[in-house]
């Protein structure tokens, strides 16, 4: 069990742009203790030296051609798409 | 249990009525949200028109609502996408079209894959095939149990961590997760990319390679897909089998051991070497998983915002669109792992987490390589236990990730595995195998799976 206050959730959840109600945190505040408490263990592993992987393939910088490719999807059927569209955009509330 | 050579020429018309009839009959186990009845029709009357003909001409199947497909909604089992219709398919989907396969409908999930129970989906879980009071297993939950109760001969999944394998071991299905690249993955919502695969669960083996055969193969719309190299084969000289010692303490359930360990003397009188091979670095294998995957998820979430596609919250700042979109959208174990997610990624933690995961994961890597200069394949169970009760682990998220303990390794090192079914505990409970190779040995394990099966 890793110690994890109600103002670490809530900065979380800001990073991951969740707004949460008071009981939301207050249960993520335990589980999110309980799964770090469970991952610590890898600090008892010594990776002096060790490079870190972070793709198992074997390829490299796979290329195309600098061509736009639309995969057969038209604009009009991405736009109907969004909960909010007008005029060939997406709507949402005013930012300012 | 019913195999695609029942369905090979016959009406696909017929195949596909009998098909939907049987998912109506099951609806008890939850193991389906929705039926495509009205594309899988127009689609059966191509078929026996012969417009289209192939290998699996007629043949119905079922994905995992997490595959994009077109004649109905494609959900991820959340409510974000509850009314999304996809504007295309995913290329898994589009391989088996090719080949006269007809999708019958889509299995149910946890949702986003987060889960090995099923019973995070939105639309409430699925139930054990051989027991209703149990849980399916998951994330793959719907695709194992439409499978073991004979409404289709096969079914598609994703498996990135044991998704795929775990509710084929809880269900008594053959459950294939390929080498990391073997299949086109576009189209398919995203979990964790380093770890995410596609893959089959089918009652027969022979049935799980033919589709897996049909689907393999590099696709110019997903960069990781390798050079197709999977070549359906049988087993012409004894193998040397490796038994990995830490997945069979007495931690693991009795029967689930008795029944791993009468599979593994089965395969000594088949003339296969056998040996215990320890890989000490398991023990850490799900603790990298639980600190890579939920980067991963939390950045590959981080699509579901409201605005361009899915459900978007009642908001009246744009900040709040996010904010809610997303708070009413994901389930708790999708938020539990975006915030883990975060944590990990944040500066700060970073290199005591993140980094340090991805470092262990090279060592663990290098320790299955080392195995498989002297073996050709490790064996253990899929899983500790058979099928848990509905319920049992869904207040500890711990113990509930504790059953992907034995999956993990091979998706981290992403090496192909399969699960395959062998026999049941006393209480009648299906067991599974855990057969793993090094990369692309995929056809060696499904000969061997095949092998056993005789």
């Amino acid at each position: 069990m890793t110690d994890i206050s109600t103002s670490d959730v809530q900065h979380l959840a800001q990073l991951s742009s969740l707004q949460l109600d008071d009981h939301e945190v207050e249960a993520l505040r335990v589980d999110l203790g309980n799964i770090l408490g469970y991952i610590d263990q890898l600090s008892e592993l010594n990776t002096e030296g060790v490079e870190p992987t972070y793709q198992v393939t074997d390829l490299q910088n796979v290329w195309r051609d600098d061509v736009i490719d639309n995969y057969d999807l038209g604009r009009d059927e991405l736009l109907a798409l969004a909960p909010d569209a007008d005029s060939n955009q997406i709507k949402v509330p005013k930012v300012l | 249990m019913v195999k695609i050579s029942d369905f090979l020429n016959l009406s696909a018309r017929e195949n596909v009525e009998r098909a939907l009839a049987k998912a109506r009959e099951h609806e008890a186990f939850h193991a389906l949200l929705s039926l495509s009845e009205d594309r899988a029709l127009e689609r059966a009357a191509k078929v026996d028109a012969g417009e289209i003909t192939g290998r699996l001409a007629g043949v119905p199947f079922i994905a995992k609502d997490n595959f994009l497909t077109l004649g109905d909604t494609t959900t991820a089992a959340s409510k974000f996408l509850e009314n999304f219709k996809a504007p295309l398919q995913a290329t898994a989907i589009e391989k088996l079209e090719a080949e006269g396969a007809i999708c019958i409908g889509k299995a149910n999930l946890d949702a986003y894959a987060h889960g090995g129970s099923t019973e995070n989906s939105a639309f409430g879980p699925t139930k054990n095939a051989h027991d209703q009071a149990r849980v399916a297993g998951g994330s793959s939950g719907g695709s194992a149990v439409v499978v073991a109760l004979d409404i289709v001969p096969f079914a598609l999944g994703s498996d990135t961590g044991g998704s795929i394998r775990q509710p084929a071991s809880f269900n008594g299905v053959v459950g294939v997760k390929p080498t990391y690249g073997t299949v086109s993955r576009y189209g398919v919502v995203a979990m964790a990319s380093s770890t995410d695969t596609i893959g089959v669960l089918s009652a027969d083996v022979e049935d799980a390679e033919l589709v897996m055969d049909i689907l393999s193969g590099q696709d110019r719309k997903d960069m990781t897909t390798l050079p197709d190299f999977f070549v359906p084969t049988l087993i012409e000289s004894p193998k040397r089998i490796g038994v990995i010692k830490e997945f069979m303490t007495e931690d693991v359930d009795a029967d689930v051991r008795a029944r791993v360990t009468e599979y593994i003397e089965a395969m000594k009188t088949k003339g296969h070497t056998v040996e215990e091979v320890s890989l000490p670095m398991v023990k850490y294998a799900l603790g990298i998983y639980y600190i890579v995957v939920p980067a991963e998820i939390s950045s590959n979430l981080g699509r579901y915002d409201g605005i361009r596609y899915g459900a978007r919250a009642e908001a009246s700042s744009l900040g709040e669109v996010y904010g809610l979109s997303r708070d009413q959208g994901f389930m708790p174990e999708n938020k539990r792992r975006i915030m883990i997610g975060s944590y990990v990624l944040s500066s700060g933690f970073f290199d005591a987490y993140y980094l340090q995961a991805q470092k262990a994961r090279t060592l663990l890597i290098n320790e299955f390589n080392k195995i498989f200069e002297s073996f050709d394949v490790i064996v253990g169970p899929v899983a500790p236990t058979p099928a848990f009760k509905l319920g049992e682990n869904t207040e500890d998220p711990v113990k509930m990730y504790l059953a992907d303990i034995m999956t993990v390794p091979a998706s981290l090192a992403g090496l192909p595995a399969v699960s395959v079914p062998a026999g049941v505990t006393n209480e009648g409970l299906p067991v599974g195998v855990q057969l793993i190779g090094p990369r692309k040995s995929d056809a060696l394990l499904l000969a061997l799976a095949k092998e056993g099966e005789k």
